[in-house]
């Protein structure tokens, strides 16, 4: 097996984007048929990884596929790729989220050619992060994701899209900056940059105290989840994106935050890690109580979906600082599936917003008649949204709340996991009222000429309601794997 | 004087030979462009002959004023790259000056050798010729406009450049007042043994120290000594901007370098002081470049003051050297490949700037907007090096901030990495504003904006390393390991 599976993963985008770039004059059909056979050929091979990863327990903890070689001799670093059960699901989730995100992007006018350049840079910086098994190569795709992401939001985004879009780079540049002194703390304190290695290795020399190293990597990390209170740039930059950003943005870009914090601050300080859940486990809490507190007072429908993540990343972060086996699987799935279900929500608002013009709730109403299939979509990720038996949402959240009530890792964890499940009747509240203000009532004169979906948004969105309704009737095909990647790391804390 | 000494000495006497053949040739040839095609053969004939020297182990050469090792060789080498890049990308620019180009060449080429030789010196005196030989041509340079923007950049360049020199001067008499010498290598023996420890104890030392670094500070536009870059960077002819931003600082840092590792390298609490007072001065310096380029609407005035910021981040090696107590660790090599990262980018921002003001007749950021559709390639390659000036990947910034800060926090200087990284943050906010208006700004006429092969030659170059260094970097670091070399023994 001798094939880089991995590496062409994760640079098959980055070869369609030097295919887009070099072609002279293209038509915009060739340039969106390019960056679709780009990202479907790695959505394929992922499936294919995911297929032939090796499931059986003496596989539990081993990286496969992995790939190594010198690049940096003079500071130990590699480029070093390879999965475990962590990566794989959301390495899956990103190439499915690239697809999809050219299918969205169908309808882009406005300079095409440069918009599925950084569409296509985009998805290859997530996919290293995912992958990537040292720490200044992972250092290197996170910060690589910036610069597509900052052109996106500002040449197309609306609204006060220039500032949104630096909001958002300051934000990252300062977290990345703190977990960038992080990261070369635990390089001169263990000699190591090896992510694996570093698992549960004690320092040698410490050059500063553990816990200091831990809270430089999780501010980098909290930043983009995000964690209340450090949030605020997701609302302006989800808001003001264009939808296909906002679906990667939501859908993958944040899950950087969590897959960070499981692979990086638990694994490697599972003592410290353990000694300050009961603090992470709290914000976690307001977390999930606070954001959907604000999302029930939003009157823009991508706002709306915008704050309802930050509740939703919300009981990531409890699952991850409950930090037992089953709570971490849980918040693995939770990302996986929170992943799928907000992509879907934004490419929704996002087919409402292009056939409406109309994106303010107090403006919308009775769009049901005009639009019979994007409502029974909508429904459908909404009702997945709020948790419902049979969708992603509900086998996701339901593992990481049984997880934490069961965690002995906290004490009285069992109330905040009480108070986080108080969470989802919030989250019925402003979901079912969402609805209900979009599509039902008096049918409004102004939107009788609104359309329906078309072929490729249908493809589209179907795809999104597959994977939803696959993932939540049968969990077991990711759990599976999940549970190889998250059991030695438990076990490292303890549990 | 042995010719076998000599021999070491061919590439600036090449250079010197070609600069001088460039005045003489001025007064028969017409074609000014060919001046020009002579000046780059001098600087491919003299980087030939530095190559060639590579490698070897350092020789100290004229009763120890000159010091010939890899460290040397290589800053040489990146003058004269510079060097040609300046001249490529002046090509254009010198037009502006129907008369005395040929004298324009000649003092560039001139001034490289000044620093080419400053960067070897190792001896108190050659340091002060050699730095007075680039200073005065280049004070020369950067009022060549004659306008009253150039005019009073070069007088403030030639009464602070004065005034730096004389606080250098006193600084080195007094080294000699004690030490009697002047080389830097028996200065480092008489130093070692000094009686009583801790500076305190000699007040000598600690004065001459000071004034060492505050001498040369003024080269590397130092906090507190960053007060003329501004108004110089904006006065001077463009390209001699980039020259001053890049080889001029070089060759500073290279000489702070030569001098307080070989000299007053050891013991412990000296080097362990001036790498504390390095560090304190380094984060003063990028804070206030970074604060201060945020307010700016020219360009050049904010390429200058990103400069003052760099500056900062570089001075981190030079308080890792001092920090790490006289040994060969990252810090000397962090500098010297980030000096690298920064030359190829810095100089690649300069021409694109160049290319485009020259066309549109202004250097307000303002204008800049639309460029992206008026000439894509060149808004391109000064976005990418922007991005590498922000210290963000694909690029050679990235790369080369790790590594500089890597060495840092090996030598428990934490709190300055973090102090640089939340910098580097801030950077992002003005050097996107640049790269904003070109890209998503509704241009104010559609006229294309046309270069020429010289500077989409020396642009080409540049990008081409801002990406090789930020994605393969491998290999420059093992250039910038062995330039660490730094001849310190007798």
């Amino acid at each position: 097996m001798n094939f880089p599976y991995l590496s062409t993963i994760v640079f098959l985008p980055v070869i369609g984007l030097i295919v887009i770039a070099l072609w002279p004059k293209p038509q915009q059909k060739t340039v969106k048929l390019t960056a679709l056979i780009f990202t479907l050929a790695s959505f394929v091979l992922s499936i294919a990884v995911f297929y032939f990863f090796n499931r059986s327990g003496g596989a539990i903890g081993q990286i496969q596929f992995e790939e190594k070689i010198s690049w940096i001799p003079a500071i130990n670093a590699f480029y070093h790729i390879g999965v475990d059960g962590l990566s794989l699901p959301l390495v899956i989730l990103m190439t499915f989220l690239g697809v999809l995100a050219v299918l969205v992007s169908w309808n882009v006018q406005l300079r095409p050619k440069e918009y599925f350049i950084w569409l296509l840079l985009l998805e290859t910086s997530i996919l290293g992060v995912f992958t990537s098994l040292d720490l200044v190569l992972f250092f290197l795709f996170w910060e690589l994701e910036l610069i597509p992401m900052y052109f996106l939001i500002t040449v197309w985004g609306s609204g006060r899209k220039e500032y949104s879009a630096i909001k958002y780079v300051i934000y990252t540049l300062v977290g990345s900056a703190l977990m960038l002194a992080g990261i070369l703390s635990i390089y001169f304190s263990t000699g190591s940059l090896n992510m694996m290695e570093l698992a549960g290795m004690s320092a040698a020399k410490a050059v500063i105290p553990m816990a200091a190293m831990f809270f430089l990597l999780l501010t980098g990390f909290a930043i983009k989840l995000p964690v209340f209170p450090l949030h605020t740039w997701l609302p302006d930059a989800h808001t003001d994106a264009p939808t296909a950003a906002s679906v990667i943005l939501a859908g993958a870009l944040l899950k950087m935050g969590g897959y960070g914090m499981i692979r990086l601050c638990v694994s490697i300080f599972p003592q410290v890690a353990l000694q300050y859940a009961p603090l992470l486990v709290v914000l976690a809490v307001i977390s999930v109580l606070y954001g959907a507190a604000v999302t029930l007072r939003q009157k823009d429908l991508k706002r709306l979906i915008a704050y309802s993540s930050v509740s939703h990343m919300g009981y990531v972060l409890l699952g991850v600082f409950a930090l037992s086996q089953v709570s971490l699987t849980g918040a693995v799935l939770q990302m996986f599936s929170h992943g799928i279900i907000t992509g879907l929500l934004f490419a929704m608002v996002g087919l409402v917003y292009d056939k409406s013009h109309e994106r303010n709730l107090d403006n919308l109403g009775g769009l049901a008649r005009q639009m019979p299939v994007i409502v029974v979509v909508f429904s459908i990720a909404g009702l997945a949204s709020l948790g419902l038996p049979g969708t992603s949402g509900f086998a996701a959240e339901f593992i990481t709340f049984v997880g934490s009530y069961s965690s002995p890792a906290v004490v009285g964890i069992q109330l905040y996991t009480i108070l986080g499940v108080f969470g989802i009747v919030l989250t019925a509240g402003y979901i079912l009222w969402m609805l209900q203000r979009v599509f039902y009532g008096p049918p409004l004169e102004k939107f009788s000429k609104v359309a329906d979906a078309n072929t490729v948004d249908k493809i589209c969105i179907f795809s999104f309601v597959f994977a939803i309704m696959l993932v939540g009737i049968y969990p077991a095909i990711l759990t599976n794997v999940i549970k190889m990647g998250v059991e030695p790391i438990a076990r490292l804390v303890g549990f | 004087m042995p010719l076998n000494e000599l021999r070491l000495l061919m590439p600036e006497l090449s250079l010197l030979a070609f600069a001088l053949a460039i005045i003489l040739l001025d007064l028969f040839v017409k074609r000014k462009s060919l001046l020009a095609g002579i000046g780059i053969a001098g600087v491919v004939i003299s980087a030939g002959f530095t190559i060639a020297m590579w490698g070897q182990s350092g020789v100290a050469i004229f009763g120890r004023m000159l010091a010939v090792d890899n460290f040397a060789l290589f800053f040489k080498l990146l003058m004269l790259i510079t060097a040609g890049l300046v001249i490529l990308a002046s090509l254009d620019y010198v037009s502006k000056f129907r008369r005395f180009q040929g004298e324009y060449y000649a003092l560039v080429l001139i001034s490289a050798v000044g620093m080419m030789l400053l960067v070897g010196a190792s001896d108190l005196i050659s340091i002060y010729v050699a730095l007075e030989l680039t200073g005065i041509s280049l004070y020369v340079l950067v009022s060549f406009l004659k306008d009253r923007k150039s005019s009073e950049a070069g007088l403030k360049y030639l009464l602070l450049g004065a005034v730096a020199s004389a606080i250098l001067l006193y600084g080195m008499a007094l080294v000699f007042g004690f030490t009697g010498r002047t080389c830097l290598m028996c200065i480092a023996e008489y130093v070692q043994g000094m009686p009583g420890a801790g500076l305190l104890n000699n007040p000598a030392l600690l004065l001459a120290m000071v004034l060492l670094a505050a001498g040369f500070g003024f080269k590397i536009a130092s906090f507190p000594f960053q007060m003329w870059v501004p108004d110089v960077y904006e006065g001077a002819p463009t390209p001699i901007t980039a020259y001053l931003s890049v080889a001029s600082k070089a060759a500073g840092f290279a000489v702070i370098l030569r001098v307080f590792f070989v000299a007053l390298g050891s013991p412990e609490w000296l080097s362990l002081n001036w790498g504390m007072m390095f560090a304190v001065l380094s984060a003063i310096t990028m804070t206030v470049g970074n604060v201060v380029a945020i307010l700016q609407t020219n360009i050049k005035r904010m390429l200058g003051y990103s400069s003052i910021a760099q500056a900062g981040y570089l001075m981190v090696g030079l308080a890792t050297v001092g920090m790490a107590l006289g040994t060969e660790g990252l810090g000397q090599s962090g500098l010297i490949f980030f000096l690298m990262s920064y030359a190829v980018t810095n100089l690649g921002a300069f021409i694109a700037v160049i290319a485009i003001s020259n066309k549109i007749n202004s250097d307000e950021i303002k204008n800049y907007t639309g460029m992206g559709k008026r000439a894509p390639l060149l808004a391109a390659a000064l976005t990418l090096c922007l991005i590498s000036l922000i210290g963000l990947p694909p690029t050679a910034g990235l790369i080369a901030k790790i590594y500089i800060f890597s060495g840092a926090v090996q030598n428990g200087l934490l709190w300055l990495v973090i102090v640089a990284v939340i910098n580097s943050a801030i950077s992002a906010f003005y050097y996107l504003r640049v790269v904003k208006v070109m890209w998503s700004g509704t241009p104010a006429s559609e006229a294309k904006v046309p270069s020429s092969w010289a500077l989409r030659t020396a642009l080409g170059f540049c990008c081409f390393f801002v990406v090789l260094l930020g994605v393969i970097p491998g290999a420059f670091v093992g250039i910038a390991q062995a330039a660490a070399k730094i001849l310190t023994g007798l």
